[in-house]
């Protein structure tokens, strides 16, 4: 045990600081997405220079959700599977001086959460949102979820997906977000700025990370390594800005990356504690007996 | 200068194909999990962009540029 701490005192990444280091190596597969998503968390907080003990990481069940739990030093709530938003909203209300970030799956956050997510969207509250979106169930062993494309196959759907899947950056962006992105574990820079701007950015932020799962879906689809997913994202990334003037048919099979919305809104927790605030100086003296509804 | 904790790697291949000045190789080490880490062998041409030390999902790459 003694050697074990040693050899991690030993380990002296500049991230390190942010990470729980006895942990490591960490439990994702070779070649998997969300290390490198957890790199660009870690190293998004270091730029900021934000003290971690500042940081809330909320996180459901899945492979995603063990990106801050329990690697990310700070603290973390490990909730039930597709109630992180529910549970970093309690958290947001209490302690406003808080950064609160959720970071989940796309099984988490739109399969089994999905309404949690849209209304935190419409409710525009200050939670940080980055989705992990590896198009599978992976933790299970690869069944259909609601992100898989048509056509592919898995676990559940041997002959390939009848199905259409969700484009949820564009769902959230309509549901009345804040700051909502896409990007892709390729384009690892810019998802860092843009981490960094949903982490000091008011309102509901969110940001879609396409990420890849070599073993559960790459491995039925004939990519097996974390290489090949990250060669497909370099070829078929279209920024924004690019895909704006393109037609539908052109952008089949494409990722749209970028920044898809940003829109300055009026912040729940702020509006909440505003009411809270005027009531209490309108009701003050008065005893519980003498409210009335009017 | 680079340094590759060796332990933490799962030989994804990664910073291998992704460099883009052609830095790392796989090689023929196994580490104490069976897996090959990479080497860096051409150090000299690294010109400290850390683009692999963000892209490492392991933390297994330090780039110490001083």
């Amino acid at each position: 045990m003694a050697d074990q701490k040693d050899k991690a005192d030993k380990r002296r990444h500049r991230l390190f600081k942010y990470l729980r280091k006895e942990v490591l190596p960490t439990a994702f597969c070779p070649g998997c997405g969300c290390g490198i998503v957890l790199n660009c968390y870690a190293h998004a907080v270091d730029e900021l220079q934000m003290d971690p003990n500042d940081l809330i990481s909320v996180t459901g069940i899945g492979c995603s959700s063990w990106i801050p739990s329990p690697y990310f030093m700070g603290d973390t709530l490990h909730t039930t599977h597709g109630r992180p938003i529910p549970f970093a909203t309690g958290a947001k209300v209490t302690r406003p001086d808080k950064t609160l970030v959720v970071i989940a799956g796309d099984g988490d956050l739109i399969g089994i959460g999905g309404n949690h997510l849209i209304h935190a969207a419409r409710r525009n509250i200050d939670i940080k949102v980055f989705m992990v979106n590896n198009l599978i169930y992976g933790m299970t062993g690869g069944q259909l979820a609601p992100t898989t494309p048509a056509g592919v196959p898995t676990s559940t759907s041997p002959y390939g997906n009848v199905e259409h899947p969700f484009e949820i950056a564009e769902l959230v962006a309509a549901a009345g977000a804040s700051y909502v992105a896409r990007w892709t574990t390729f384009h690892v820079f810019p998802l860092m700025e843009s981490m960094q701007k949903a982490l000091t950015r008011k309102g509901f932020a969110f940001i879609e990370i396409r990420s890849q799962c070599p073993i559960s879906y790459g491995r039925r689809i004939g990519k097996r390594t974390g290489t090949e997913a990250l060669q497909e994202y370099k070829e078929t990334a279209v920024r924004a800005q690019e895909a704006a003037e393109m037609t539908p048919e052109e952008l089949a099979g494409k990722i749209v990356v970028g920044r898809l919305a940003e829109r300055d809104k009026s912040e729940f927790t702020a509006n909440l504690r505003q009411l809270n605030d005027e009531i209490r100086k309108k009701d003050a003296g008065r005893r519980p007996e003498d409210w009335s509804i009017s | 200068m680079i340094e590759i904790d060796e332990e933490l790697c799962k030989g994804c291949g990664i910073c291998v194909d992704f460099c883009p000045l052609k830095v790392f190789e796989t090689s023929e080490k196994i580490n104490s999990k069976g897996y090959y880490v990479p080497v860096p062998v051409k150090e000299k041409d690294c010109v400290g962009c850390r683009l692999c030390e963000l892209l490492c999902p392991e933390f297994s790459i330090i780039i110490l540029n001083e």
